[in-house]
C-alpha cells in the first residue's frame, strides 16, 4: 500500500517535472491507476444487496474504497450463512502477458480473501484460484471491457 | 559483430576443405538480398517400384526443401520452369553455364533409389554454380512415409553449408490450439513440424491447458493445467501420452519451463498473493526455492548454459526482466527502458534475451544483451507475448492477438514468426486458432 502510494507521487513528480522540463517530448505514461470499474453490469449478487465482485485498477490487486464496501457485505453475509464456503477468482483484463496475470489474478484474490478474514471469516472457509486472462467476463477489447474483467468474484461452492 | 567472426570461420572451414564457394549467405541482413537458389526435382532410379512412384516424392521433396528455404528469408528460389537440365543429368555433372543462365548462384540436386527391404536411399548434392564445384552430397535412408522428415534434414544441411550455422528446419512446435467463443475458450495443446504440418492434438480439451514447453534434451514437455480446477505444472512424454504431475504445490504452480539439461523443471507457485520461483529436479523431485520476495516474480527462463535464469517481477514496482544465478543469488535487473516487460527468453547461443514489451498501449517482441544493453525492438502490434526461439536461434516464434468488437467477436490468436533481424515476419498457417509456441531443439541431435 505505501510502496504503491509512493509511486504513485513518484510518478506525479516525474509528470510534472518532465512537463516543465520539456514540452515537445513525451513521457512514457504508465498505466492510468484510478481506473477500477464502478458499475453494476456484468454483476450477480449471492443475495440481495450483495455483490460477487470487486474490480481493480490496471495492473493493481489494492482493494478500492468501492470493494472494501463490497466486501464487508460478503462478510456480514458470510457471517450469517456460517455454513456457506466460497471461492474466490481472481482476474485479470486482457492486455497482460499471460503469466504474469496469473499471479496478478492470485494476488488480486487473495486481497479480497485478506479481507474477508481479517472482517472475521474464518480463512479455512475460503479458497482462492486465479484464472489469470482466461476467462473474460466482457469479451470486447476496449478499455470498459478490461475494467469488467479486472475482478475478482466471490463464488459459492456448496 | 558476432556474426561476423562466424562468417570468417565460414570461409576459413571452407579453404580448408579445397572447395572455396564463391557464394554464401550474408545472415546478418535478414532479407533485403536472399540467394538465388536453383532447387531442381530429384529423380528416382530404375529401382523404384510403381507404389513408390505414385507418391511423387521426387517432386515432394524439393518443394518441401524450397518452402523451407524461402521462408527462412535467406534464399530466393527459382521458377522451375526456367530449369534447362534435366534432373537425372543435372544430379550427376551439372551444365553450371545452363544454370548461371537463369542467374542461380547455387543448385541442389536429388536422386531416390530403393534399397533392401524397402528402404529408399535418397542423396542430395549442392553445387555452387559460380565457381562450378561441388559443396556437399550427403545420403538418407528412411522408410518413403517419412519423406517429410528427411527433406527436413536436407534443408538443415543445405542451410548450414550456405549460412555457417545450423539449421533449424528439423524441429517441431508445442502450441496452444484454441477454439470457441472467448468468454469459454477450449483449449488443446497441439504438435505439429516447423512448418505447420502434421498437427497431432495431444489433449482433448476438457480442461484449461496453458505455456507447453518442450523440454531442448527429450520428446517431454512442460505445461500449465487446470485438471480438476487445480491449476498445477504437469509433465507429458508426447511419444508416450503419460502425464505427471510436477508442481503439487499447495497453491497455483505455473510458468514452467526445463533447464538446458532437462533435469530439472523450473517454475513459479503462487501462494497467498505471493509468486515466487522454485526448481523441481524431475527424477528426486528434490524442490528448492530460488527467489523469496514479497513481489511476483515469474517467467523464469535458463541461460543454455544453466548458470544463470532470466525471469519476470514486479518488485521495482512495475513488470521488469531481471537475472539471477541458479542459485538465486545476485540478483540484477536488466530492462530500464520506458514501460513494461515480461516473458525474457534465453537464446540458444547464449547472447540475447527475447522479451515482450508494453509501451504506450502497444506490444512488442524484442531482444537485448543478458546485460540489458542493445535493446532492440522486432514487431510492434496490438497484442503480441510468448517469444520462443528456434534452435539455432535465428528466429523466432510468438503469438498475435487481435482485438474484438464490442460482442466478442473478431478476435483471435494466430502464431508468427520472426527473423532475428527484424525482417521476415510470417504467419504460420494453424487449423484453428493457436497460441503459447514453444519451439523444440533438433530432432536429429536426440
Amino acid at each position: 500500500m505505501l510502496l504503491n502510494k509512493l509511486n504513485k507521487i513518484i510518478l506525479a513528480l516525474t509528470v510534472t517535472l518532465f512537463l516543465g522540463a520539456c514540452a515537445t517530448q513525451q513521457k512514457a505514461t504508465t498505466t492510468p491507476t484510478d481506473d477500477a470499474y464502478t458499475g453494476t453490469e456484468t454483476v450477480k449478487y449471492l443475495a440481495d444487496g450483495v455483490p460477487d465482485r470487486v474490480f481493480f485498477a490496471t495492473n493493481k490487486s489494492d482493494l478500492t474504497s468501492a470493494a472494501s464496501a463490497t466486501l464487508a457485505k460478503q462478510a456480514a453475509y458470510l457471517k450469517a450463512n456460517p455454513n456457506l464456503n466460497v471461492v474466490l477468482e481472481g482476474h485479470a483484463d486482457e492486455r497482460g502477458t499471460r503469466e504474469y496475470n496469473l499471479a496478478l489474478g492470485e494476488r488480486r484474490a487473495t486481497a479480497a480473501k485478506n479481507y474477508l478474514i481479517s472482517n472475521g471469516i474464518a480463512a479455512n472457509r475460503i479458497k482462492v484460484i486465479s484464472y489469470g486472462k482466461e476467462k473474460p467476463a466482457n469479451p470486447a477489447s476496449n478499455a470498459l471491457a478490461w475494467s469488467q474483467n479486472r475482478r475478482a468474484v466471490t463464488v459459492k461452492t456448496n | 559483430m558476432k556474426y561476423k567472426i562466424l562468417k570468417i570461420i565460414f570461409i576459413f572451414f571452407l579453404l580448408t576443405q579445397k572447395t572455396f564457394a564463391l557464394v554464401s549467405v550474408d545472415i546478418t541482413r535478414g532479407n533485403l538480398d536472399p540467394l538465388p537458389i536453383a532447387i531442381s526435382n530429384f529423380y528416382l532410379d530404375t529401382t523404384i517400384t510403381e507404389n513408390i512412384k505414385k507418391l511423387s516424392i521426387e517432386n515432394k521433396i524439393p518443394e518441401l526443401i524450397q518452402n523451407n528455404l524461402t521462408r527462412s528469408g535467406l534464399f530466393f528460389a527459382l521458377e522451375k520452369k526456367s530449369f534447362i537440365q534435366k534432373p537425372d543429368i543435372a544430379h550427376n555433372r551439372p551444365r553450371f553455364e545452363d544454370w548461371a543462365f537463369i542467374k542461380s548462384q547455387v543448385l541442389v540436386t536429388g536422386k531416390i533409389s530403393l534399397e533392401k527391404e524397402g528402404r529408399l536411399k535418397v542423396e542430395f548434392k549442392l553445387w555452387d554454380i559460380v565457381s562450378a564445384t561441388e559443396l556437399s552430397a550427403l545420403a538418407f535412408y528412411t522408410s518413403p512415409d517419412n519423406w517429410r522428415r528427411v527433406s527436413h534434414l536436407i534443408s538443415d544441411k543445405i542451410y548450414e553449408r550456405l549460412t555457417g550455422e545450423k539449421g533449424y528446419f528439423d524441429s517441431r512446435i508445442i502450441y496452444v490450439a484454441e477454439t470457441g467463443p472467448k468468454v469459454d475458450r477450449k483449449k488443446r495443446l497441439a504438435v505439429m513440424d516447423q512448418d505447420g504440418y502434421g498437427v497431432k492434438y495431444l489433449t482433448l480439451g476438457n480442461e484449461l491447458v496453458l505455456t507447453p514447453r518442450f523440454s531442448p534434451t527429450s520428446q517431454f514437455v512442460t505445461y500449465m493445467s487446470y485438471y480438476k480446477n487445480l491449476p498445477r505444472v504437469y509433465l507429458l512424454n508426447i511419444e508416450t501420452g503419460i502425464q505427471d504431475l510436477v508442481g503439487d504445490f499447495p497453491g497455483m504452480t505455473f510458468a514452467p519451463r526445463f533447464s538446458p539439461d532437462g533435469k530439472k523443471i523450473i517454475m513459479s507457485f503462487a501462494q497467498d498473493g505471493n509468486s515466487d520461483i522454485y526448481t523441481m529436479d524431475i527424477k528426486t523431485r528434490i524442490v528448492e526455492k530460488l527467489t523469496d520476495h514479497p513481489s511476483i516474480d515469474t517467467s523464469p527462463s535458463y541461460s543454455p548454459d544453466g548458470l544463470q535464469i532470466a525471469f519476470n517481477s514486479d518488485r521495482s514496482g512495475f513488470q521488469q526482466i531481471y537475472i539471477m544465478k541458479s542459485d538465486g543469488s545476485n540478483v540484477k535487473r536488466i530492462s530500464f527502458g520506458e514501460g513494461l516487460y515480461g516473458t525474457p527468453v534465453w537464446s540458444p547461443r547464449g547472447d540475447l534475451i527475447a522479451f515482450t514489451k508494453l509501451y504506450k498501449n502497444k506490444f512488442y517482441i524484442g531482444v537485448m544483451r543478458s546485460d540489458g544493453s542493445g535493446e532492440r525492438l522486432l514487431t510492434e502490434n496490438y497484442y503480441q507475448e510468448a517469444p520462443s526461439w528456434a534452435p539455432n536461434g535465428r528466429v523466432l516464434i510468438f503469438y498475435r492477438e487481435t482485438p474484438s468488437d464490442v460482442t466478442g467477436k473478431g478476435g483471435g490468436a494466430k502464431l508468427w514468426s520472426i527473423d532475428l533481424t527484424g525482417y521476415n515476419e510470417r504467419l504460420i498457417l494453424t487449423e484453428t486458432d493457436a497460441s503459447d509456441p514453444s519451439w523444440s531443439g533438433l530432432l536429429s541431435v536426440k
